[in-house]
């Protein structure tokens, strides 16, 4: 079967891997815009933690005989507790200084624990088995599909919606909506928001964690995979708005997808093409294709 | 019971304000006191410091120095956040409705902080308007319908001392008569009122004691009773 030409198990594989990465844009971008609408800090030290996030469930197969399952949980909360630490401990005091501090600081973290990874693992991949359970694959008639990863897809998701969820609709994220709006009014009213924001900040990183979980199956558990994937990911908000949840989710498929299409159609610019959008969008409108201006 | 012979025992009391925002020194030792089921009003021109009195009862000041009891307790030292479960219902100038929610999720969103608080059904009786668009979005609602729910916003959390900055500023004359209608209705509840007022012609019924403030001080206090041979230099001073 083809498929304008092209034959549709090989469109259909890239489509695929388009939509893995999107998932990986989606999850990745959602916490920098929640972390970025309460704390108005562009989380640099993302990638880092992502990178993290898989090392944690590396470290705990490899040294604690701790499972995947187990690790999609613990890897998040571990790499989160660390995030409410150096919320607390650090971001806490450059609110009230330009943008540009927080940034700056992040990006310092990402060295760091990017540094110490490399220096205990190396750089070359560590590989991380797909759990027993997600092995193998289904012929789904134009395409051979493998489980893991129909379940990152899928896994990302329910993720990407249940934030979205809890952000739109329960009173948590009322809370959140109204601090990213006018904090001080919501503390006036009576709402611990600095400690809402410890939650937020360490919620955002926790989400990165948990993508670098889902990842470590697939790509190899490197301390450099979160630099590699962090700069696409911020093209990805800029595209899609700061700040905006659903926007982040969408534009993180969309470009994911379109990244596929175009290692299908024109493979030279599949690495471009999203900087290429991020250059139209900023020119045509500069608070992102969700974002309010 | 009250009466002439034991005076109401107090809200709120000031006791040498200092505010600061930034390098700014904006208050310079407000004194005041109010006592539980009063209604007093704040008049001054603009920048006199009487928006920044209130804010400085919540915090909202770079710094503040001096002391302030709410029922009795010292609370300069308490963050914002805190503010409110001491039973202080703040609505501000700007009114504060926040655009991404709903005006029922506006409503619901402060915590209840003490017990005898307003109903939303209750509420919904007081402002019928906030019923009709309680699924609106904050940002679409009129500048009357943002001030009636900055009202019912902390009428629903069991705040008793409300402090109400500038609510008839900008509305219609129908809307700030409603507004009258309904501080006389909260002040016969028991409610505690501190009222910072632009509109002298709307505050000076409802007030028992105006406070006039000048670049940050206390220059006169004035007793309902004293009002009527007070109005020639209320006049002058307020500029109205």
């Amino acid at each position: 079967m083809e498929i304008f030409g092209v034959p549709g198990a090989l469109l259909g594989s890239q489509l695929l891997v388009g939509l893995i990465n999107g998932s990986f844009y989606a999850i990745l971008s959602l916490g920098l815009a929640i972390i970025f609408g309460l704390l108005n800090i562009i989380n640099f030290s993302h990638g880092a933690q992502y990178m993290m996030g898989a090392f944690v469930a590396w470290i705990a197969l490899n040294k604690l005989g701790v499972n995947y399952w187990v690790a999609l949980l613990f890897a998040p909360i571990v790499i989160g507790a660390l995030g409410v630490v150096i919320e607390r401990t650090m971001l806490r005091k450059l609110y009230k200084l330009d943008h540009l501090y927080g940034l700056l600081l992040t990006f310092g973290l990402a060295l760091i624990f990017e540094g110490v990874f490399r220096d205990q693992y190396g750089i070359s991949g560590q590989s991380y088995p797909v759990p027993e359970l997600l092995q193998g694959g289904v012929n789904i008639g134009f395409m051979f599909l493998p489980i893991y990863r129909a379940w990152v897809v899928v896994a990302a998701l329910t993720v990407c919606f249940a934030t979205w969820f809890i952000i739109e609709k329960t009173k948590l994220g009322a809370y959140l909506r109204a601090g990213t709006e006018n904090p001080q009014m919501v503390q006036a009213l009576g709402i611990n928001v600095p400690l809402l924001i410890t939650f937020t900040y360490g919620f955002g990183v926790a989400l990165a964690a948990f993508a670098g979980v889902l990842a470590a199956p697939i790509y190899q558990v490197s301390p450099l995979m979160g630099s590699n994937l962090i700069i696409v990911v911020f093209a990805v908000v800029v595209i899609g708005g700061m700040g905006s949840i659903m926007g982040s989710i969408l534009t993180g498929l969309g470009l994911g997808l379109i990244e596929g299409l175009t290692r299908v159609f024109y493979p030279e610019a599949s690495a471009v093409v999203v900087f290429v959008i991020m250059v139209i969008v900023l020119l045509v409108r500069p608070a992102g294709l969700f974002g309010k201006a | 019971m009250t009466s002439a012979f034991t005076p109401r025992p107090e809200m709120l009391r000031i006791q040498d304000l200092h505010a600061y925002y930034g390098e700014s020194h904006i208050l310079h030792g407000i004194n005041l006191k109010v006592a539980r089921g009063e209604c007093v009003t704040l008049l001054g021109r603009n920048g006199a410091g009487r928006s920044t009195t209130l804010k400085s009862v919540l915090g909202l000041v770079s710094r503040r120095t001096g002391s302030i009891m709410v029922n009795g307790r010292e609370v300069i030292t308490e963050p914002t956040h805190r503010m409110a479960h001491y039973g202080i219902g703040y609505v501000p100038e700007e009114r504060a409705i926040f655009a991404s929610l709903s005006t029922e999720e506006n409503l619901m969103l402060p915590p209840q902080v003490a017990s005898g608080a307003m109903s939303v059904d209750e509420i919904y009786g007081m402002f019928p308007n906030l019923y009709e668009r309680r699924s609106s979005p904050g940002s679409k609602l009129s500048g009357g319908e943002q001030q009636m729910l900055a009202m019912a916003r902390v009428l629903r959390t069991g705040a008793k001392l409300l402090l109400l900055d500038e609510i008839t500023e900008g509305l219609a004359p129908v809307i700030v008569k409603k507004l009258g209608e309904i501080i006389v209705e909260l002040k016969s509840r028991g409610f505690t009122i501190v009222l910072v007022e632009q509109n002298f012609r709307f505050a000076a019924p409802l007030a028992d004691r105006h406070y006039v403030l000048e670049h940050g001080e206390i220059i006169a206090t004035i007793n309902a009773d004293e009002l009527p041979g007070k109005m020639d230099w209320l006049h002058q001073t307020l500029g109205v």
